[in-house]
């Protein structure tokens, strides 16, 4: 039998410095991370800080994250501990790690390099990459002694473990190298006994690509052959670090069959990598406040309306009826999560009033969390 | 295309914000379009395989496969589209690479070229549902629609873009010319963007901003679909009369109960009320806002055909070329 999860009791684990939030799109991932970090702060007087990745515009102003330098800046009117936020900057960051890594002049070349450019805005997978990144910046700081992070909304909420791994693969790979080889002027010895495929390669890829991309790969590669072994490494450390026990990860989901379906599949792939599983949160039940059963209630206004076809008492019962079925659907949705993976502490949330613009909302869904 | 009578789209992509029921929008819709011997094509990208489980069905292959019977008796095919396939077919197609090209896939080729020009998945995927549009089979065409369970709002515009983004490809080579005759297939009016949303605030902001954006890229936006809407209108009601209905029909009248159906109802009331506020800020939009029920039992296979049939009949108020 699962068990409930404690959320205050996870918030006040001073074992605990990250928490991480995962799942995917529109499960309100953001939210809940902003709510647990503020709670965190005023509930448990922690020092914290939240790490978002693209909040909705108006809570991104109440928590003062509308200037984008990438730097996490104090929450005002916070009580108790500390809050800062922060919203990810995902080419400054990796500006920063360029330049952290290599040479003024090295770095120069590779800014300008057009390659980088797309590597460092577009590329996917570079964002959950420097979610990471950041992650253990702001770990390596001590400044908090939380960090609650929302993870980027991937299509897939296993993108958020795997983009990492695929990003550093690639920019370490075989076929980069290769190119790398094979492109006049660079520092790289020639690998010949691959000559023959890379023509070949080189030749078909050049007339689909434009032969510019590849030349401006090639370039790039070079001029981040430094600071590969810094990227793998630093990749590899923070990908350890949040196996340890100081690191919980949450599953956000909603009780919809997809968003379930994608719990299900992270939180084992979350298992399999010995990652810290601490619970789910699944939000956005429909809130039901009275205990009478649905069929009666159908009965009831069916005799109702007998008399009154537009017997406003009837609409009432109907009215409870309905949420009454909904969420028992959901619950059966949420289940499917709990038969799935018993060992995970489940908290559920009814979906909250007004949505959450402001420090005064995250409160409220705080304490929501916190009751449950 | 005749400036008189505008082509009926064949082509529909559906968008929407993560949540909004966009997967589910996109099935009942090409239910809705499969009517009497009609054949539509129900394609998804980016290996999601959110549209199998709402069948019931087994993981959708990278070719296409008979998926359900539509309505009326039509028949409804599905297809998930994948980047990398799609080039190896292209190589196929224009080298003859024959098993060479899978040689290239082991080599690490193909995941490489598709990872260093993000745009070119887009290109094709779209080149892909452009054969899709065009494919025919034995002297007719095979598919009288398709429709895409598409990227989310915040891409779209982006994914769908593809003379942009092969702006930035070789201009010469085979893919970007053909990239040109997608762009105009998507720029044309037979391809529709219809735009999902729920009546929540975040939703119906992304469902505003990308239509603005999809005008902008001279992209045709089809349909907003309002989905998730809780119905009836609402009466007034006070603690009194539900107590005395409760005691009437034999129910428990306690004062929390009284209260806790009041707060219920009053809850409804304004999520009613608030549903208006959002409808008039689609309607100023100026496109056609469609409207699907919030299914009480969730969204399963029966609950499909009813949203298809919801769909089918608001669609069908704008008379059968709507669509």
């Amino acid at each position: 039998m699962r068990s409930d999860l404690d959320v205050d009791a996870l918030l006040a684990d001073e074992g605990k410095h990250v928490i991480a939030c995962c799942g995917s799109g529109g499960v309100g991932k953001t939210t809940t991370a902003a709510a647990f970090a503020l709670r965190a702060a005023e509930r448990h007087g922690r020092r914290t800080v939240v790490l978002t990745i693209d909040p909705a515009r108006r809570l991104a102003q109440s928590l003062g994250m509308e200037a984008l330098d990438n730097t996490p800046r104090p929450v005002e009117g916070v009580w108790g501990g500390s809050l800062d936020a922060m919203m990810l900057d995902m080419k400054r960051t990796f500006d920063e790690v360029v330049v952290s890594h290599t040479t003024p002049e090295r770095a120069a070349e590779v800014f300008a390099n057009p390659f980088y450019q797309a590597v460092s805005s577009t590329f996917s997978g570079t964002q959950e990459y420097m979610a990471m990144e950041k992650l253990s910046q702001l770990r390596d700081t001590g400044r908090w002694d939380l960090i609650v992070l929302d993870t980027p909304p991937s299509r897939s909420a296993l993108d958020f473990l795997d983009a990492p791994a695929r990003l550093a693969r690639f920019l370490d790979g075989r076929v980069i190298r290769l190119l790398a080889a094979s492109t006049p002027g660079s520092r790289r010895s020639m690998l010949s006994m691959m000559g023959a495929s890379a023509a070949v390669f080189t030749r078909v890829f050049n007339k689909i690509l434009g032969g510019h991309l590849l030349t401006d790969v090639a370039e790039f590669t070079a001029s981040l052959e430094d600071t590969f072994g810094g990227f793998r490494k630093r990749a590899e450390a923070t990908f350890r670090a949040l196996q340890g026990d100081q690191t919980s990860f949450l599953v956000v989901a909603t009780p919809e069959p997809a968003a379930i379906n994608e719990a299900m599949y992270f939180s084992r792939r979350l298992t399999d990598e010995r990652m810290p599983l601490d619970g789910i949160v699944v939000n956005q039940l429909t809130p039901v406040l009275s205990e009478l059963s649905a069929e009666r209630c159908l009965g009831a206004a069916a005799s109702l309306e007998e008399e009154d076809s537009e017997h406003p008492v009837a609409a009432v019962l109907r009215t409870h009826a309905d949420l009454a079925r909904r969420r028992a659907a959901e619950e059966r949705v949420a289940a499917r999560y709990a038969a799935a993976c018993p060992d995970v502490p489940q908290v559920r949330l009814p979906v909250f009033g007004t949505e959450v613009v402001d420090l005064e909302g995250l409160r409220g869904f705080g304490d929501l969390a916190g009751r449950a | 295309m005749s400036a008189t009578a505008p082509a009926i789209p064949r082509l529909h992509i559906v968008t929407g914000k993560g949540g909004t029921g966009k997967t589910t929008v996109a099935a009942a819709l090409a239910l809705a379009l499969s009517g009497t011997g009609r054949r539509v094509l129900l394609a998804e990208v980016e290996d999601r395989q959110g549209i199998a489980p709402l069948f019931d069905a087994p993981p959708l292959p990278y070719a296409d496969r008979h998926l359900a019977a539509g309505l009326d008796g039509g028949e409804v095919f599905a297809q998930a589209l994948d980047a990398d396939e799609a080039l190896l077919d292209y190589l196929d197609m224009f080298y003859r690479l024959g098993s060479a090209g899978r040689a290239l896939r082991k080599f690490g080729a193909i995941d490489f070229a598709t990872t260093i020009a993000p745009g070119l998945r887009d290109i094709l995927l779209t080149g892909k549902l452009k054969e899709a549009v065009g494919r025919s089979e034995s002297g007719r065409m095979a598919y009288d629609a398709v429709v895409l369970d598409g990227p989310p709002t915040g891409r779209i515009v982006k994914f769908l873009n593809v003379t942009v983004e092969s702006g930035r490809l070789a201009k010469t080579g085979p893919i970007g010319k053909h990239s040109r005759s997608v762009a105009r297939l998507l720029h044309s009016s037979q391809t529709a963007v219809h735009l999902v949303t729920t009546p929540a605030a975040m939703p119906v902001q992304e469902t505003v901003d990308a239509c603005r954006d999809l005008d902008a890229a001279d992209l045709p936006v089809g349909h907003v679909v309002l989905n998730k809407v809780v119905g009836a209108k609402t009466v007034d009601v006070t603690g009194e009369q539900i107590a005395a209905g409760l005691e009437r029909t034999g129910l428990p009248a306690g004062e929390a109960t009284v209260a806790a159906l009041l707060e219920e109802y009053r809850g409804r009331q304004a999520e009613i009320g608030a549903i208006d506020a959002w409808r008039d800020r689609l309607e100023e939009l100026g496109r056609p806002v469609e409207e699907l029920p919030l299914l009480t039992d969730g969204v399963d296979l029966s609950g499909l055909y009813e949203l298809a049939r919801a769909l089918r009949a608001s669609l069908g108020r704008g008379g059968r070329d709507a669509v």
